[in-house]
């Protein structure tokens, strides 16, 4: 627990799009997903992503479609659409926007002031 | 948001609800699944690994749940859901839910009726185009009636009226051929139909061109429901010749079937020419300008624009220039303009059921304070499903949302069986005819609006007892009260349920004062002294006119009636008033008094406004009027001898300061002549049974003939035989004069009409307030014993007396019981303010009153509180304490 960090409000859904972004994932996969592009930095609560999938899919960001996992398994692929490919550009530039300011804030020294 | 997608996922949620959920279900399991490979990759073997992934995962239901509700549109669904466990709830409760139930039917169902009442009489307009704007214009004080030439000058020199119509009643013999029988109509002016804008059912209507001058209109025009009833639809009966009263009409046309005349009470058999009435009644009024009996009520449609105060100051400047020109006969002194319809009921009718409307609004309110409480003792009880539901991470928004479900649940079903009840109930009302013979009948008929209105009712009455218990939801601590159970405890604090409580026994107690005035009203009223004595007496009413009798035949005529029934074996007295007797359909009609040395007789120099009527030698006798002082008039008061008067108490001291003195002295009338009195009787009722003592003559019916009288006649024989004989007599003497013939007794059922009802409607909210009382104290007293069962049960263990366990159990619900009941005594007493207009001498401080109130509330409290304390007092410590 200690060595992972606390997922910020609303990052879910920004984590859940770059993670498809990569290619089409199963829900379980966007799980592993997140832990390998985070270097298993960052948790996600196995439960909570299942309504958020969902949002994502009403506000037409993801669409589903049923497949073969490469366990042989039955499972549901999501993918991005083109709004979602778009929302995740945006989203990533206020990110970083937000990140880069944040940083620089948090690197200032008594000097600089 | 891409809105076509969130509708598309809409759509698709109600479209393939149960493949959502097995798609949900699947993707769940694909998903344990897969976490199960890995860990099974990890060494565990395949059974530990699916239960880790399953725990891992955690609560499915819950994450289901949310899932549904990041795809929205799942409204219906917790809907649906609310609405099964409600059902189940209630089920498991049927003595609450069927309480409930029934309480709300009576408190909607109530309301649904005033509404409706209220709806026909107020709200709905007169069934005429352009009603909205429809005025009439109301003169004088005590009755609506003026003269037709003052409605001409009326009709001609406004301003304010597109055009002005005029109607007043017609009672006449309408013979078709074989007998005639006695029919209630309109004597309208030519323009009626025109200026409602009235299209003929069949046939035709008359018009003014038909009016060309006195008798020259002998047109008929049936209502649809007396040419139903009459003459069996038949559309061969235009043009077809019929007696009224002896003189032939022909009927011309039929009103439509929805058009029930211009009064909201009456609705007439036909309209005829008011120019014609002369030839029905016997008596040329077209010129009188100084008679106050040739027109009801004049009606109009205002001119685009002109406001109501504009047309009454119009119409009293009109009144202003008739009383300059014509000083003597002129003698109106206000107009006021009114909604025609009720005339000059408008204000009673309106007050009273605005008070009953308030009244049936605070019984919704003591069922909601009832229901509340109940409601609120039933979250108590559940408080621990509802710390179990919260501790499995349900929503306290959730949750609220069910119990309001349920309350909503309740409340409609209420509101369905209430709405049942008061439509059968008002259809049973407008085919009722309160006093029979008379075409007096209620328009309530149930429609769209009150349905809405019981629909709105349920609804809110729903969400107020609904959030009763919000707080106590809201309050609540899932882990103590799952960790405690929910034994009450007894807090020293009022609580809202008891607040509620309080207004509930308030509420109720106004009502049954309320009740209890108006019976005692009623109860006085029917034991007031009238001046006569209606009990044993019959009224025969004839109208001489029907029969085709002229002027001068009419006294003769009539003494030949009196002296043949004076024969009949059992009559003890024989009398007859011209007219109607005294209180009988409220016809009484005033004259303008002078004093003796009074010269300018202009009707504002009037010494005073007596009845006046003109009766038979014997009368008093039959009437059982007692004479004061003085003689009774006699046979020799005829035409040709000097004209005198018996007055009552009221009026002699009114003119000459005692009863004594005014005996041997004159006062003038309108027209000059001088009368003397030579007896006083005593004061009586007239008009009305709450009215104030008023002065009244009674002059010789020899000295001003008139065609329609009553007969009395006094006997102690079966009023039922009496009448025979009375009907044989009649007929010997002229087989073609229609009669009625009634107890004088029953014919004031008129007079008591109002105050009968108000009494029945006070009567019926007054009884639900109390069930609802009774209900509210019990589920109170109830509830409360039954949470403190142990503490009572090892008070008794310990010794504790009965009348200590009883004082411990009951002794808050009657201190509750005694603050409410006080509450609403006071509010109750002022109320009957509201009360005195209708019921006879309504006055709040009358011991029995009081005393019934205060008897009546501690009856309710004993009765509510008797179960409770049985079982308060049956408890087996033993038993209860092993219970636990």
């Amino acid at each position: 627990m200690t060595d992972q960090a606390q997922l910020l409000p609303g990052t879910l859904d920004l984590l859940i799009l770059k993670a498809v972004s990569l290619g089409p994932l199963h829900g379980y996969g966007v799980l592993l997903r997140i832990g390998q592009i985070s270097g298993q930095a960052l948790l996600i609560e196995q439960g909570a992503l299942y309504p958020a999938l969902f949002r994502l899919v009403r506000q037409g960001l993801l669409k589903a479609s049923w497949g073969t996992s490469e366990n042989n398994r039955r499972a549901k692929f999501y993918e991005l659409t083109a709004a979602g490919r778009k929302r995740l550009r945006e989203e990533t530039d206020g990110w970083n926007r937000l990140a880069g300011a944040i940083a620089s804030a948090l690197a200032s020294q008594p000097e600089e002031v | 948001m891409n809105l076509s997608a969130y509708f598309r996922s809409i759509a698709a949620k109600f479209l393939h609800r149960s493949e959502l959920a097995q798609d949900m279900d699947e993707e769940l399991q694909s998903h344990i699944l897969h976490r199960a490979d890995d860990l099974e990759r990890s060494g565990l073997n395949r059974s530990e690994a699916e239960r880790r992934a399953r725990i891992e995962l955690g609560g499915k239901e819950k994450f289901k749940d949310e899932c549904h509700e990041a795809l929205g549109a799942n409204f219906i669904d917790t809907l649906q859901l609310d609405l099964r466990f409600a059902l189940r709830m209630l089920r498991k409760s049927p003595s609450f839910t069927v309480l409930a139930v029934i309480t709300l039917a009576l408190a909607i169902g109530s309301n649904a009726v005033v509404f409706g009442v209220m709806d026909g009489l107020i709200l709905r307009p007169l069934n005429v185009p352009h009603s909205e704007n429809l005025w009439g214009t109301i003169y004088g004080e005590d009755t609506g009636f003026q003269s037709y030439r003052n409605y001409l000058d009326l009709r001609d020199r406004n301003q304010s009226f597109d055009a002005l119509a005029a109607f007043n009643f017609a009672f006449v013999g309408l013979d078709t051929g074989n007998n005639p029988t006695i029919a209630y109509g309109f004597a309208t002016t030519g323009n009626y139909f025109d200026v409602l804008g009235m299209q003929p059912y069949v046939g035709r209507f008359f018009n003014p061109a038909d009016e060309q001058g006195p008798n020259s209109a002998p047109y008929l025009v049936l209502s649809y429901a007396y040419w139903h009833t009459h003459f069996q639809d038949d559309r061969r009966m235009i043009g077809r010749v019929v007696q009224l009263n002896k003189h032939p009409f022909t009927i011309i046309g039929v009103a439509p079937r929805e058009f029930l005349g211009t009064l909201l009470f009456v609705s007439p058999d036909f309209f005829m020419p008011i120019v014609n009435q002369q030839q029905v009644d016997g008596e040329d009024l077209l010129n009188a300008r100084g008679s106050t009996k040739q027109i009801f009520e004049t009606i109009g449609h205002l001119k685009p624009g002109v406001t109501p105060a504009q047309a009454l100051a119009d119409v009293n400047a009109v009144g202003a220039y008739l009383a300059k020109t014509y000083p003597k006969e002129f003698g109106q002194k206000s107009v006021t303009l009114g909604r025609p319809g009720l005339t000059s009921f408008d204000t009673a009718v309106r007050e009273f059921i605005t008070g009953l409307m308030l009244l049936a609004g605070l019984i919704l309110l003591a069922a909601c304070a009832n229901l509340g409480g109940l409601f609120a003792a039933r979250a108590a009880d559940r408080s621990r499903e509802v710390a179990l539901r919260l501790a499995l991470g349900s929503s306290r928004k959730r949750i609220l949302r069910q119990l309001l479900t349920e309350a909503v649940l309740i409340s409609l079903a209420g509101g369905t069986v209430g709405l049942a009840g008061s439509v059968l109930l008002l259809r049973r009302i407008s085919l009722w005819q309160p006093i029979s013979g008379t075409p007096i009948h209620l328009p309530v008929t149930p429609d769209a609006k009150i349905y809405m209105v019981a629909l709105i009712l349920a609804l809110v009455s729903g969400f107020l007892f609904g959030i009763v218990p919000v707080r106590q939801v809201m309050r609540a601590n899932a882990y103590e009260i799952v960790k405690a159970g929910s034994s009450g405890r007894v807090g020293r604090r009022l609580t809202v349920r008891e607040v509620l409580l309080v207004v509930q026994i308030a509420i109720c107690a106004v009502l049954v004062t309320s009740s209890m005035v108006a019976l005692r009203g009623l109860g006085r009223s029917m034991n007031a002294s009238f001046g006569f004595e209606p009990r044993k007496a019959t009224l025969v009413s004839t109208n001489l006119a029907m029969a085709g009798y002229s002027m001068e035949q009419m006294p003769v005529m009539q003494k030949k009636m009196i002296q043949a029934l004076q024969t009949i074996p059992g009559v003890e007295h024989v009398g007859l008033v011209n007219n109607y007797a005294p209180l009988i359909y409220a016809a009484g009609s005033r004259v303008n008094v002078f004093k003796e040395e009074t010269s300018d007789l202009r009707p504002v120099n009037a010494a005073a406004e007596p009845y006046r009527y003109d009766v038979s030698p014997e009368y008093f006798q039959a009437a059982g009027t007692t004479l004061l002082a003085g003689r009774d008039l006699t046979w020799q008061d005829d035409k040709n001898a000097p004209v005198v008067a018996v007055v009552n108490r009221e009026f002699a001291i009114k003119m000459f300061g005692s009863v004594a003195n005014a005996l041997g002295r004159y006062y003038k009338l309108q027209e000059g002549t001088r009368m003397e009195v030579v007896g006083v009787v005593e004061d009586g009722k007239y008009m009305s049974l709450t009215e104030n003592p008023e002065p009244a003559i009674f002059s010789s019916f020899l000295q001003s003939p008139a065609s329609q009288s009553d007969l009395v006649v006094r006997s102690s024989r079966d009023p039922q035989q009496i009448a025979e004989a009375i009907r044989s007599k009649i007929h010997d003497l002229d087989s073609g004069l229609p009669l009625d013939s009634a107890t004088w007794d029953s014919l004031l059922e008129v007079v008591l009409f109002p105050a009968r009802i108000a009494t029945m409607a006070l009567g019926v909210l007054g009884m639900m307030g109390a069930i609802l009382s009774i209900t509210g104290v019990f589920g109170m007293t109830a509830y409360s014993v039954s949470k403190r069962l142990r503490e009572l049960g090892i008070r008794m263990a310990l010794g504790g007396q009965r009348k200590e366990v009883l004082l411990a159990a009951l002794g808050r619900a009657f201190k509750l019981l005694a603050i409410g009941s006080g509450a609403g005594l006071v509010l109750g007493l002022l109320a009957t303010k509201v009360l005195a207009f209708i019921v006879y001498q309504a006055t709040p401080r009358d011991p029995v009153v009081l005393g019934g109130v205060v008897l009546a509330m501690a009856l309710l409290g004993l009765l509510a509180t008797w179960i409770p304390a049985r079982r308060a007092l049956s408890v087996n410590p033993l038993i209860l304490l092993r219970e636990e």
